[in-house]
């Protein structure tokens, strides 16, 4: 079972949480191109890795938590407050 | 060689100890063609109907693993084409009709046994759902069929559709031409008629990287030494979006686990395949007795081939409330695939930024019974540089240009879809 760290309530059971995507989606500015719009919509770096990703708490303190977590070995690198910069 | 009930039976006189191989393990050559990167159903298939529809057999499908050792051999072989939007409808409709032909054309039995597929409806709103669907794929001439709750009682007698259910039935939409087929079988048997046509089959074969030239690929890099093509196309399901990235672009694509897991085997009980959208759970019983069940994502970004509890659980909690009667039978086996998750649900057949590379993947959940239309497609694109009719919607560029093809209606999440 994956454990996720809440930086508000601690380890907590992966089921506990809904998952929120990519966390370096950056949406662009008004009058940005239809590329960059595209890209930020649709296009992912999807790796095989390290993956920074958005998690919100819902069956806790249901705040939105930023994580860092390895997509092929799911070890949790790191976590903070999604409005706190980097996990 | 053929097979057939006289090499059968000629074989049976000498213990079957002396069939040939069924293809041949050539050392990869220095350029080709074309050269598919991915050796599972959809590879091996586009390999094939290379060969046999367009005559191009100096190809090579480069595979990391083993054969059919991706998700098409750990799938549960549902075969449907019970779709709602025009390009998927049709493209599926192409897609069974080949299935209803394949052991033939392939001379090898892929087992496709036409059980039905069922989906049930557990409220009003998802038998208004189901009727419009239904209606929609009759006027684009597949078959369909509205049910009843006596009807889906009748047809499916230990489907708890008693007042108290735990999810009440209330009908379903049924296609009877659906069903299951042997999923390694439909590798094998593409691999052996490629093979059988001259394309090598290069096993144990990574691709670990590429030289670029300009808008062109050069040399694609791997564990088995350097390979140039004229073409290259790209199969590689959930590893799509690793492989991409060592090309320089980015695709619409997030990698998703998804698993599945089977019961002890017990005798016939469920003669067709039973799906349950509200619920989000499939079962069906295999040809050994096993009952193979699916349901969930992990929901989140993975490249973990292997299972994990939660989605287990989920699966049989909904086997029991859907099924009572198996609360009894033990559980087997459980495993995972990694899958090429799509932004809108719907598969992607075409060119890339790259003018010589070309990709086939955003399959999902459900590229299995895709697989012979996806080699059809992806063979004619790969032979002409142009789309067929049936993948012209499928396009990479189609996301930016606001010409989605979204089934569910979910908006660029893939892990909804
Ligand atoms: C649990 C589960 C249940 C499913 N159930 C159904 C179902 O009921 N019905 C249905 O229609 N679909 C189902 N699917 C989806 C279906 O299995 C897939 O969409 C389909 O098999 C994809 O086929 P493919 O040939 O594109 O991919 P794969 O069979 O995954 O083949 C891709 C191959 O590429 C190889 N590869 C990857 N990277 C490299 C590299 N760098 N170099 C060389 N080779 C590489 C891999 O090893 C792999 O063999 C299910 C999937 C799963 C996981
Ligand atoms: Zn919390």
């Amino acid at each position: 079972m994956m454990l996720l760290t809440c930086p508000h309530c601690g380890p907590r059971d992966v089921t506990e949480f809904t998952y929120g995507g990519d966390a370096n989606a950056r949406q662009p500015a008004d009058g940005a191109s239809l590329e960059e719009w595209n890209a930020y919509v649709f296009l992912r770096d999807n790796p095989r890795g390290p993956h920074d990703e958005l998690w919100q708490h819902t069956a806790g303190c249901r705040r939105w938590i930023r994580v860092q977590r390895n997509t092929l070995t799911h070890a949790v690198l790191g976590s903070a407050p999604a409005s706190g910069g980097r996990a | 060689m053929k097979y057939s009930i006289f090499s059968l039976a000629r074989n049976a006189l000498t213990y079957h100890e002396n069939w040939t191989q069924a293809w041949r393990s050539p050392p990869p050559r220095r350029e080709y063609d074309v050269v598919i990167i991915g050796g599972g159903g959809h590879g091996l298939a586009a390999a094939y109907y290379l060969a046999r529809n367009h005559g191009i057999t100096n190809v090579a499908v480069l595979e990391k693993g083993y054969l059919g050792g991706g998700n098409t051999g750990r799938n549960t072989t549902i075969v449907r084409s019970n779709y709602y939007l025009e390009p998927n409808a049709h493209f599926y409709e192409h897609s069974l009709k080949l299935w209803e032909g394949l052991s033939a054309d392939l001379n090898y039995n892929v087992m496709f046994s036409q059980r039905g597929v069922l989906n049930l409806a557990h409220s009003y709103a998802d038998l208004d759902t189901y009727s419009r669907r239904g209606n929609a794929m009759r006027l684009n001439g597949i078959d369909a069929e509205l049910l009843l709750r006596d009807d889906v009682e009748r047809m499916v007698p230990l489907l708890d559709c008693s007042p108290n259910a735990r999810y009440p039935v209330m009908g379903g939409l049924l296609q009877r031409r659906g069903g299951t087929a042997r999923h390694d079988a439909v590798a094998w048997g593409y691999a052996r008629g490629a093979d059988m046509r001259g394309v090598d089959l290069i096993q144990q074969c990574e691709v670990t990287g590429f030289t670029r030239n300009g808008s062109r690929i050069d040399e694609i890099h791997t564990t088995r030494g350097t390979i140039r093509a004229k073409k290259i196309g790209l199969a590689v399901a959930g590893h799509s979006g690793h492989v991409a990235a060592m090309a320089g672009f980015r695709l619409p694509i997030e990698t998703h686990v998804l698993q599945a897991l089977v019961s002890e085997p017990v005798k016939p009980v469920l003669d067709t395949v039973v799906t349950s959208g509200a619920v989000h759970f499939y079962v069906s019983q295999s040809d050994k007795g096993e009952l193979v069940l699916g349901g969930d994502l992990d929901m989140y970004n993975s490249y973990g081939q292997r299972s994990n509890l939660p989605p287990v659980e989920h699966a049989v909690q909904s086997l029991i409330a859907l099924f009572p009667c198996f609360s009894r039978l033990r559980m087997l086996r459980t495993w995972g695939g990694v899958m090429d998750m799509s932004m809108d649900g719907s598969p992607i057949i075409g060119k890339t930024p790259i003018d010589n590379l070309y990709v086939d993947c955003g399959w999902c959940y459900g590229g299995f019974k895709a697989t012979p239309a996806s080699g059809w497609c992806f063979a004619h694109t790969l032979a002409t540089g142009e789309p067929h009719a049936l993948n012209a919607a499928f396009t990479l560029d189609r996301y930016g240009l606001g010409r989605t093809i979204d089934e569910k209606g979910g908006g660029p999440y893939p892990w909804v879809h």
